[in-house]
């Protein structure tokens, strides 16, 4: 042993191989068979050929691909949009505490325990001109509403449909940070001559700074991978106008068994959702928590 | 400014039956307008609620709170204009601590540059000019606190600042400095200033008087001075001193004092009522005599601690135990020694009922 080096004692790599062989199987290896059909064309399980970066040069070309993926830019965009500001509402306008408390809680998170076939299900029916609540009351005062028939109603009830089946857990999570307050927060802001708007904007909304970020983050991933109430809704219909990228690409991968440029999409969706929620994060954490200079 | 009227109770919870019902007991209580004044008393014993429902956060169940003659009883902290220090510091996160300094007078539309001179002011005073233009979340816990501080001395004009044991997360050499700094503040700026702890060092070097309070009862109220030598309750003489009042059970019969089946020679012209009272001295008070001394007992030695300035004895008679702060020029007693410590002087107590009997 040197005097100038420290012994380096590789026995660590030993203790943290369960989790990197645990991770391999979960995460790596499923994703380096994606990767690996990605750059293949595969024309028979014993022939196939590498073609390097093709896949991914014409799925980027891919017209349908572009509608696509502004679809869902839109919709997810809409949907944060929505759910965050109605999800906040929400949280401010439930009782604290009591047996009424209990009952909102149980009724706000009830759509939540749905199954997402179902609430296409429910939603198809609800929309229906001819025996749907939704549907034939529209059609009653004189509003000729078709989600099978006209693309801008189709769009927004898919939109109202996740509104509906998901502001309730931006609602939950408002409420849990709305309840981490201490009550000397409000007895000081009572106490400053606060605005009921003052403790809504300097309090309650940075005390849930840290829920609300992760209602965000959960909302736009989930969104963005939307697929199972749209199918069974509309079938991505009329015509593209709710083919959102999660059914585009089954329809590339198990419709056509394009498996090729499927998978090279595949990693091109997975690299814009990481890239997004990156985004995202660094934004909203940097929200409120620059330094602020000059101060009148 | 104001002067301040209590003449309430509190329960939290509907219809008290018993006193353990009750947060505070009826109590009738003022407060001067400009003084200084400290609420003491253990954790549970209701000066926070009292303090509560001065500063209109809390609506007694009973009773009325009057600023200068005015009944305020059901009116907001925002009406009564008062400001109120919390235990734990309470900062707004996303202003910086000019912002948050400034927050109570911008709520209440105080022109700008009004604003600027006394946010100035009161950074000026508690050493915070330079870091005026800093996000106050970053900060330091005693720094918030002092934050705190300052939003409570912001308004010039309020009708009494109430500060809930605001020293609790403040380091102690930082507390004697913004202790002073309380008192200097009320000094110059003549406010009434009521301050709520437990920690009797706090109240007594902070407060003009002190009202000491058990189990929802205000018990006494009164200078350091008078809280020292005539406690009007045996949980006064307790409470306050370290370590506090020793109590002797006494029996009087015909005017003649026994105490652990021993006669007291009560001092010349105090007379007491028979019945069973309890002796209360000091330890400071507490005096090595000669044997025999009709004002003193045999007690024997079980503990002798050497606390510097002086010896802390700790001494039995019969199964009463007693405590003395003995001068260190006299001889250290020896444990298991029989001492004679005169309990009976001037500065010697008798309470009946655990009120205090007076000459």
């Amino acid at each position: 042993m040197s005097t100038t080096t420290k012994p380096v004692n590789q026995k660590a790599w030993l203790l943290v191989l369960p989790v990197i062989i645990c991770v391999a199987f979960s995460a790596i290896l499923p994703l380096m068979t994606v990767v690996n059909y990605s750059v293949q064309d595969i024309i028979s399980p014993e022939r196939r050929v590498f073609v390097g970066t093709e896949w991914f040069a014409s799925v980027m070309r891919d017209e349908d691909l572009h509608a696509a993926l502004w679809r869902q830019l839109t919709f997810s965009l809409a949907v944060l949009a929505v759910e965050i500001p109605l999800g906040i509402a929400l949280a401010l306008s439930m009782p604290a505490q009591g047996w009424k408390a209990s009952l909102v809680l149980v009724l706000v998170a009830l759509s939540l325990l749905i199954p997402w076939n179902v609430v296409g299900t429910i939603w198809q029916i609800y929309g229906r001109a001819d025996i749907g609540l939704l549907g034939a009351m529209l059609q009653k005062v004189g509003f000729d509403y078709s989600y099978t028939g006209n693309a801008t109603h189709a769009w927004v009830t898919v939109l109202l449909m996740d509104v509906w089946h998901w502001t309730p857990l931006v609602a939950l999570l408002g409420y849990a940070g709305l309840r981490s307050i201490p009550d000397a927060y409000y007895q000081a802001a009572r106490i400053d001559g606060a605005s009921k708007f003052a403790v809504f904007r300097y309090i309650q909304l940075p005390k849930m700074r840290g829920v609300l970020m992760i209602a965000v983050l959960l909302r736009f991933m989930d969104s963005f991978m939307i697929y199972t109430e749209p199918f069974v809704l509309t079938g991505g219909g009329p015509g593209n106008a709710t083919t959102f990228l999660s059914q585009y690409l089954t329809q590339k991968a198990v419709g056509q068994f394009d498996l090729g440029p499927a998978a090279a999409f595949s990693l091109i969706y997975f690299l814009i959702i990481l890239l997004l929620c990156f985004i995202l994060y660094n934004w909203m954490q940097r929200v409120g928590t620059q330094e602020k200079e000059g101060v009148e | 400014m104001a002067r301040i009227d209590l003449d309430l109770a509190h329960a939290y919870r509907p219809n008290p039956r018993e006193d353990s019902d009750y947060a505070l007991l009826p109590l009738t209580m003022s407060f001067r307008d400009g003084g200084a004044y400290a609420l003491l008393g253990p954790s549970g014993c209701g000066k926070t609620t009292m303090l509560n429902i001065m500063s209109g956060l809390l609506v007694p169940s009973q009773g009325s709170v009057k600023f200068d003659g005015v009944d305020v009883t059901r009116a907001t902290p925002q009406q009564r204009n008062i400001a109120q220090v919390f235990q734990f510091p309470v900062i707004y996160d996303t202003m910086t601590v000019a912002e948050n300094l400034a927050f109570p007078l911008r709520n209440r539309k105080v022109p700008e540059e009004q604003i600027k001179k006394r946010v100035g002011e009161i950074a000026e005073m508690l050493d915070m000019s330079g870091q005026l233009n800093q996000r106050a979340a970053g900060l330091a816990a005693d720094a918030k606190q002092k934050i705190s501080l300052g939003r409570g001395l912001v308004r010039p004009d309020v009708s009494a600042v109430l500060f809930d044991e605001p020293l609790t997360v403040i380091d102690p050499h930082l507390k004697w400095q913004l202790r002073r700094k309380l008192k200097q503040i009320h000094h110059e700026l003549k406010l009434t200033l009521i301050y709520v702890t437990h920690d009797q060092v706090e109240a007594l070097t902070f407060a003009e008087e002190v009202v000491v309070m058990t189990r929802g009862r205000a018990v006494q109220t009164g200078s350091a001075d008078a809280l020292f030598e005539r406690p009007r309750h045996t949980f006064v003489g307790h409470f306050i001193g370290s370590p506090g009042m020793n109590f002797l059970p006494a029996t009087v019969s015909g005017g003649a004092l026994r105490v652990a089946d021993r006669p007291l020679a009560l001092p010349p012209g105090r007379t007491v009522p028979d019945g069973e009272l309890k002796l209360g001295v000091r330890p400071e008070y507490v005096v090595k005599t000669a044997p025999g001394d009709p004002a003193a007992l045999p007690f024997t030695v079980t503990l002798v601690q050497d606390i510097g300035t002086h010896w802390m004895l700790t001494a039995r008679i019969g199964e009463h135990t007693l405590k003395a702060r003995l001068n260190p020029a006299s001889r250290a007693p020896q444990v298991g020694e029989e001492v004679w410590l005169q309990v009976m002087g001037t500065h010697t107590c008798l309470y009946l009922n655990d009120e205090l009997v007076d000459a």
